[in-house]
């Protein structure tokens, strides 16, 4: 029989070397699972993981992607660290797409300069906006930002799904659901020509540098360390928990936000029914696969984006079903979670009841 | 009742070589001992000595890595608890393991290994206890028992399957002085009549009182076995501490003015079973001692978390700082007004357990200078931690040790360091030197009166009343919730301090409340 026992010490480097691990029991999970789907593994690895990225376009859709995953990863890593349970990254997401998207919907065919800081501006505070809720509802009322957060992952996307069936609708858009196409004015600047990656990636990094300083170096950010690690440390010095709750809440919206408003004024170019492939979710895996730690999140975001892309290959190039890009993140999450478990414990033989060597059985009566 | 009539009879219990090692920590090392029928034997030994391992050992909990039991003759692998009951080895825990939603029978019943009809359990829990002098209703539920009878109700509850071995671990932490003489009465009757008893301590009156024998544990080894009868305090501690036990001595001194004040502070406790605190008033000056005693669980929690601002009073003007009314400011505005406290838990309430000791110095000192226009210093905050940990000699690898790698004195030394060393005006303290060895309780005990030396006016929760009599000015007694009128330890004794304890202060002073001026104060004015 095998029990799970606890390590006196955690090993650092286990800490660091899981997510490795888990990418790695991916690999090979992924190997197997090409085998049994009769297609040549070698051929399905070449395909979904190195031909994405084997020229400057593949390069710049694998920047394009990870922005939105880097975003919302740093801006959940820092709830996460505080015990905030953020989980609804992508309506904060679908939010600041709403709410930028319907400033450039205003501006219309202008070329006005203030059109792109100010949807920027608005992405930022639709997302924040949107996570004000559960915030308020958590320090108000003390819900659960759980429930909370996802279930107005699902409101803000039947609010999208209104606006573009609806009001937003464009009228000469042959009654598809979307919104007019934004002017140059309200598009987002290629960062490398040739490729249709933005700007956005240059502010995904510089945010994440800035929130690794954040968390590091400022009070604020100790202060929300502290009421993750130990609540009762955080009442005892006299941290606010309502105060850190809205940090944590307030930041990560408004970085989805960003998110949003970067992927319509970006590669979409236009408000529709779907502009996400679950970033948000994902974003979930990819803070945890990063450590929570900015840097390690920049690695994750850029990982979880080959995944998207490769499931996309391995759907043209291979015919296999839209769900592979799922079963991969599965995979990981799986896989991670399994490893960091032996982080903190290790297995151990445990002999089946009766026999034990340390006393002599005969009575010396 | 022949008290030494046992010395020649066979051995009941005889433990040979025991060895238990955990990955850390080697918590028994080649323990021997052996109990006689009726005979009160204690184990003696400071916190962390191996002492409840050991117990656990006995009673099945834990399994030794080596050695043997032998009882009654024969040899026996102890693997369960309920095997344990069945020999004949009963065990009441330092902390209690009833419900408090259910009725003194109910928990009993769910205890036994046998089943017995609720009438003819009532029964034998009302026989049995009349029987030992612990009368308890069995019908009662247990969240209306005091500490002292739920105690009760663990004992009655291993009395009925009638014990021929009986542990204790610390049974006395929890009681009043005069509670624990009915507990040693019961003690004295079950050993006449052939009952065995193991008596885990570290208070070495009461094992001189009330034990034949002891085995004293000191770094999971036997450090000595002695007849506690023909030794003095002094003598066992050396056998527990390997050392003298010093003193601490509190020179007269005349207390300034008033720093803090608690003014008819009433607060309905958070906690359905915890205690209400009902029209509380006390005043520290500076320079002084105030020592709160009392059995926990009487409003120490509550009163602590009132002070420090972790729960806000009604009224600003019920608690005043220096003058300030702060009852509506919390704990971070408090320090700011010069308060600082040490919490009774360490370990995730006074220190952060898996961040650095540096960072842990942030934790009660940003307002201190470690902290700029919102940005960590770190050189501040790691220099501010190395001065605590040189001055108040915290065993450690230096500050960029983990909290949780601390011993428990040894971050109880940094706790109070630090809160020492942020200059407070008034000092809060709980539990000084609670599960914290000797040495170091000294060294915590000094520094406490040094504070007070510089001016700064402390108020210290202790349900020690040996330390409160050594180190307070003045004694106040918190029962129920209520605080008494506090008294000068010279003009007071241990045993009016028990009465007071179990509540009774009211009927001792007629008309007496710590809100009317109290004996001392009158003799101020």
């Amino acid at each position: 029989m095998l029990r799970l026992e606890r390590r006196a010490t955690p090993s650092s480097l286990m800490r660091f070397a899981s997510p490795l691990l888990a990418a790695l029991c991916m690999l090979m999970t992924g190997f197997l699972l090409f085998s049994a789907l009769g297609k040549d593994p070698m051929e399905a690895f070449y395909l979904f993981f190195v031909k994405p990225v084997s020229s400057t376009y593949g390069i710049g859709e694998l920047l394009l992607k990870t922005t939105p995953l880097l975003l919302c990863g740093v801006g959940l890593a820092l709830g996460f660290r505080a015990s905030v349970w953020n989980i609804g990254a992508e309506g904060q997401l679908t939010m600041g797409a709403i709410a930028g998207g319907g400033v450039a919907l205003w501006f219309g065919d202008s070329d006005s300069s203030l059109a792109m800081p100010l949807m920027v501006l608005a992405g930022i505070l639709g997302g924040m906006a949107w996570a004000a809720i559960p915030a308020f509802l958590r320090t108000r009322f003390n819900t659960n930002e759980i429930l909370v957060t996802l279930m107005l992952v699902y409101i803000s996307q039947l609010v999208l799904s209104w606006l573009v069936h609806g009001p937003w609708r464009d009228p000469e858009g042959q009654n598809y659901p979307q919104s007019q196409g934004f002017g140059d004015a309200e598009t987002m600047a290629v960062l490398i020509s040739g490729t249709r990656v933005t700007w956005g990636i240059v502010y995904a990094l510089a945010l994440a540098l800035v929130a690794w300083i954040f968390s590091q170096k400022t009070f604020a950010g100790f202060r929300m360390q502290v009421a993750g690690l130990a609540p009762a440390a955080a009442a005892y010095a006299g941290f606010s928990e309502k105060r850190n709750i809205w940090i944590a809440l307030l930041l990560c919206g408004g970085m989805a936000g960003l998110a949003g408003i970067c992927e319509v004024a970006g590669p979409i170019g236009r408000l529709q029914q779907q502009i996400s492939p679950g970033y948000g979710f994902a974003a979930i895996i990819v803070a945890w696969i990063g450590r929570l730690h900015p840097i390690g999140i920049i690695f994750g975001a850029l990982l979880m984006s080959l995944l998207y892309l490769g499931g996309e290959a391995a759907q043209m190039g291979m015919g296999l079903p839209s769900a592979i890009t799922g079963l991969f993140q599965g995979l990981l999450l799986f896989y991670l979670l399994a490893t960091d478990l032996f982080i903190n414990f290790r297995l151990k033989r445990v002999d089946s009841g009766k026999t034990r060597p340390t006393a002599p059985r005969e009575s010396v009566a | 009742m022949d008290q030494s009539g046992f010395e020649n009879l066979k051995p009941r219990l005889v433990l040979t070589g025991i060895a238990k090692r955990y990955p850390s920590v080697v918590a028994n090392e080649d323990v021997s001992l052996s109990v006689r029928p009726g005979e009160i034997h204690a184990v003696l030994g400071e916190n962390g000595a191996g002492k409840s391992t050991l117990m656990k050992i006995i009673y099945g909990v834990t399994k030794p890595d080596a050695g043997t039991i032998l009882w009654n003759d024969r040899y026996e692998t102890i693997t369960a608890p309920a095997q344990a009951r069945r020999l004949g080895i009963g065990m009441v825990f330092q902390h209690f393991s009833l419900f408090e939603t259910l009725t003194v029978w109910e928990n009993i019943a769910l205890a036994l290994d046998e089943h017995i009809p609720t009438a003819q359990l009532a029964a034998r829990i009302t026989e049995v206890s009349e029987k030992y002098g612990l009368p308890i209703d069995p019908y009662r539920l247990v969240h209306s028992m005091s500490v002292g009878e739920r105690q009760r109700v663990e004992i009655v509850r291993c009395l009925l399957q009638e014990p021929k071995l009986l542990i204790m671990d610390e049974p006395t932490s929890v009681l009043t002085p005069q509670a624990v003489l009915t507990l040693f009465k019961t003690l004295r009757r079950l050993a006449s009549e052939g009952c065995s008893i193991l008596y885990i301590s570290h208070k070495l009156d009461e094992i001189r009182a009330l034990c034949d024998t002891a085995t004293v544990l000191r770094g999971g080894r036997v450090s000595g076995t002695a007849i506690p009868r023909n030794e003095t305090n002094e003598s066992l501690a050396r056998l527990m501490i390997g050392g003298e036990l010093a003193e601490c001595h509190l020179t007269p001194r005349e207390p300034q003015e008033v720093r803090l004040e608690v003014d008819h502070l009433s607060l309905i406790s958070s906690d359905p079973f915890g205690t209400s605190l009902k029209d509380i008033c006390l005043k520290i000056r500076s320079g002084e001692i105030l020592g709160i005693a009392g059995v926990s669980g009487n409003g120490q929690k509550e009163l602590m978390a009132a002070l420090s601002g972790e729960r806000l009073s009604p009224d600003a003007s019920m608690i005043k700082l220096m003058g300030r009314p702060v009852g509506t400011l919390n704990p971070a505005k408090r320090r700011a007004h010069g308060l600082t406290f040490v919490p009774e838990e360490r370990l995730g309430r006074g220190a952060v357990p898996p961040m650095s000791l540096a960072y842990n110095a942030l934790l009660t000192g940003a307002q201190s200078g470690m902290v700029r226009r919102g940005m960590i210093l770190p050189s501040v905050m790691r220099s501010f931690s190395k001065a605590v940990i040189e001055r108040f000699n915290v065993k450690c690898g230096g500050e960029q040790s983990v909290a949780s790698s601390l011993s428990g004195g040894n971050l109880q030394k940094y706790i109070v360091g630090r809160e020492t060393m942020l200059q407070p005006k008034i000092m809060i303290v709980a539990q000084p030197t609670w599960g914290v060895d000797v040495g170091a309780a000294q060294l915590i005990r000094q520094a406490l009166i040094d504070l007070r030396d510089q001016g700064v006016g402390l108020l210290v929760i202790s349900e020690e009343l040996d330390e409160l009599f050594n180190i307070s000015d003045r004694i106040a007694v918190l029962a129920g919730g209520r605080l008494s009128p506090s008294v000068k330890p010279a003009e007071t004794s241990i045993e009016q301090i028990g009465i007071w304890m179990s509540g009774k202060f009211a009927d001792v002073m007629p008309g007496a409340s710590a809100c009317a001026p109290s004996r001392l104060e009158t003799a101020d004015a």
